[in-house]
């Protein structure tokens, strides 16, 4: 097989594997629209001044796929490659003609795959449940800031397996890694909630920089094309940043 | 080049982490076609020489040929040629037998056909069934069909039957006789006496990171020249007739060791006959590969 043709080949049983494991499936796809559903039944019909008045559904829908993209890309894939990695399957893998750039292309298509679908499905559940405008001159914007959070968050996704030593170890890593960075950085409680100073320091980490990227895009007071440069400069450098210390220490034997 | 009638050629393999030499100077040479058991006590760098055979280990020191390419050299038309059985992998346990063995065979250019292989480890029962969902003895087995799908030459097995139960065993053996019919060169490695007996066509020792012995299982460390084994029961009051022979017992229980079975077996038969005792459970052996192991890997220091 041509190298893209094992990429696809590749691909396809990643996915398979994926839409096959409940937990990855609730935690990637059900749990981010569960806590839409939550969040917008909640506060939905209210408006955010300090934001030109849009409605707090209009706040999460954006939020939401932050949450969805940073599941399918760096949780999804931190946890799916330290089981591969304790299982013995990446030093196999290892062993065989597949490339390794292959099998990371797989992985993170895969991620791409599973972000666009949820980028689409919440921007559709917006639309028709809570009245939240489809954005039109913004989806230039909004596709590259899906493709730029998807790439570095597989980055960090494969560095942080360097930092876990066990199966057992990756779900809680992977949650602490970024469970509290939701909370701090607007995710999950409205930016105007939260005290500047919190979010000075949430701003050094990229889960801000990516949500801010997706906000702009929805925001009907935005004006021109949307393009969040800096925000998104951010996060590319995270994922450079992820990049190089994953080339550097990926692991591809058992840690045990 | 052409064919390569040396599979895997070692002259002095090297190994140190730190100050510690795991393998000090080893040579070992396989030919095409052969079934090769490497036995050693835990930590005595078995794994570490395979390791380093498989290219996921960058030695030391020494030269290393495996299909007349060096290890660490090796890319991806090597990698086609060898079939990896680790000591322990799961396979995905979300993905069927047959998807399974589907995924592996499209990393290669000329893979075995999926069926077949199926078939050839036994598992056609369980083609359609999740591999987390196989018995352990099962999984083993799409683990070495994964090692297979490839149509490699050289496969490396470590330890492929550690944890099975009797039967399973048995059958893996089958499975890996049978690669030798198809004229496969196999690298076992083992620490059943038993596997490498009813498998090997030579077998290879190693003792504290160097090759103590190395030969054919039936003739290691001079077992068809060493002394013969004879044992029988008589009542523990019995007086045993002298002989060219040392004597040893227990509690009604007689073993002699002599270089010479055919005399001593004659003298101690016509001694018995002449005074009605029964020698009972009376055998003769030859000491065992297990007893060969044992004593060329004992403790010394």
């Amino acid at each position: 097989m041509s190298g893209p043709e094992l990429v696809w080949h590749q691909f396809r049983y990643d996915q398979r594997v994926f839409w096959r494991d409940p937990a990855a499936v609730f935690f990637t796809v059900l749990l981010p629209l569960i806590f839409l559903f939550i969040f917008s039944s909640i506060f939905g019909s209210e408006t955010i001044e300090e934001r030109g008045g849009i409605t707090v559904s209009t706040y999460y829908v954006p939020g939401i796929m932050t949450l969805a993209i940073v599941s399918a890309a760096l949780v999804s894939v931190a946890i799916g490659l330290v089981e591969a990695r304790e299982s013995g399957r990446l030093k196999r893998v290892r062993s065989t003609p597949l490339p390794a750039w292959a099998f990371v292309a797989g992985r993170v298509g895969n991620a791409m795959v599973t972000s666009i679908i949820m980028v689409v499905v919440v921007t559709a559940i917006g639309r028709l449940v809570y009245n939240v405008e489809v954005p039109d001159n913004t989806i230039p914007a909004l596709l590259v800031t899906l493709v730029v959070g998807t790439f570095a968050f597989s980055s960090l996704g494969f560095a942080l397996t360097t930092l876990i030593p066990s199966e057992t170890a990756a779900p809680p890593i992977t949650n602490v890694a970024v469970l509290p960075l939701y909370f701090l950085s607007g995710v999950f409680i409205p930016e105007t909630e939260i005290p500047d100073g919190v979010l000075d320091f949430s701003s050094i980490f990229p889960i801000r920089h990516f949500f801010e990227s997706f906000l702009t895009a929805f925001d009907p007071n935005t004006d021109g094309a949307g393009f969040e440069w800096g925000h998104l400069g951010i996060v590319a450098l995270w994922g450079a940043g992820g990049l190089a210390l994953a080339v550097r220490f990926f692991h591809w034997a058992p840690r045990r | 080049m052409g064919a390569v009638s040396t599979a895997i050629e070692v002259n002095g393999l090297r190994m140190s982490y730190g100050d510690f030499e795991a393998v000090r100077g080893i040579d070992l040479a396989v030919s095409a076609g052969e079934v090769f058991a490497f036995l050693g006590p835990n930590g005595a760098g078995k794994t570490t020489t395979v390791e380093v055979l498989e290219g996921y280990r960058e030695r030391t020191g020494g030269e290393v040929r495996v299909l007349g390419v060096d290890p660490k050299e090796g890319d991806r038309a090597w990698r086609e040629r060898i079939g990896i059985v680790l000591q322990e992998c799961r396979m995905e346990p979300l993905l069927t037998v047959r998807e399974t063995l589907t995924l592996y065979a499209g990393y290669y250019d000329a893979p075995r056909d999926v069926d077949e292989t199926i078939a050839l480890v036994g598992l056609q029962e369980k083609a359609e069934e999740r591999a987390g969902k196989l018995s352990g003895g099962q999984q083993r087995r799409l683990d070495v069909a994964v090692a297979l799908i490839g149509d490699a030459e050289l496969l490396f097995l470590d330890e492929p039957t550690t944890g099975f139960d009797p039967s399973a065993r048995r059958q893996a053996w089958e499975v890996i006789a049978s690669l030798r019919d198809l004229g496969k060169t196999v690298f076992l490695t083992t620490h059943y006496m038993d596997e490498a007996q009813f498998l090997a066509d030579r077998v290879g020792i190693i003792r504290d990171g160097q090759i103590v012995a190395e030969g054919k299982p039936s003739e290691l460390g001079g077992r068809a020249e060493a002394a013969s084994r004879i044992t029988f029961l008589v009542p523990e009051e019995t007086e045993l007739p002298a002989g060219n022979w040392t004597l040893t017992r227990g509690k009604g229980f007689v073993e002699i060791t002599t270089t010479e079975p055919t005399n001593a077996l004659h003298e101690l038969t016509e001694w018995a006959l002449e005074r009605g005792t029964e020698l009972q459970g009376l055998s003769v052996s030859q000491p065992s590969l297990e007893d060969v192991f044992l004593e060329l890997t004992k403790d010394t220091s």
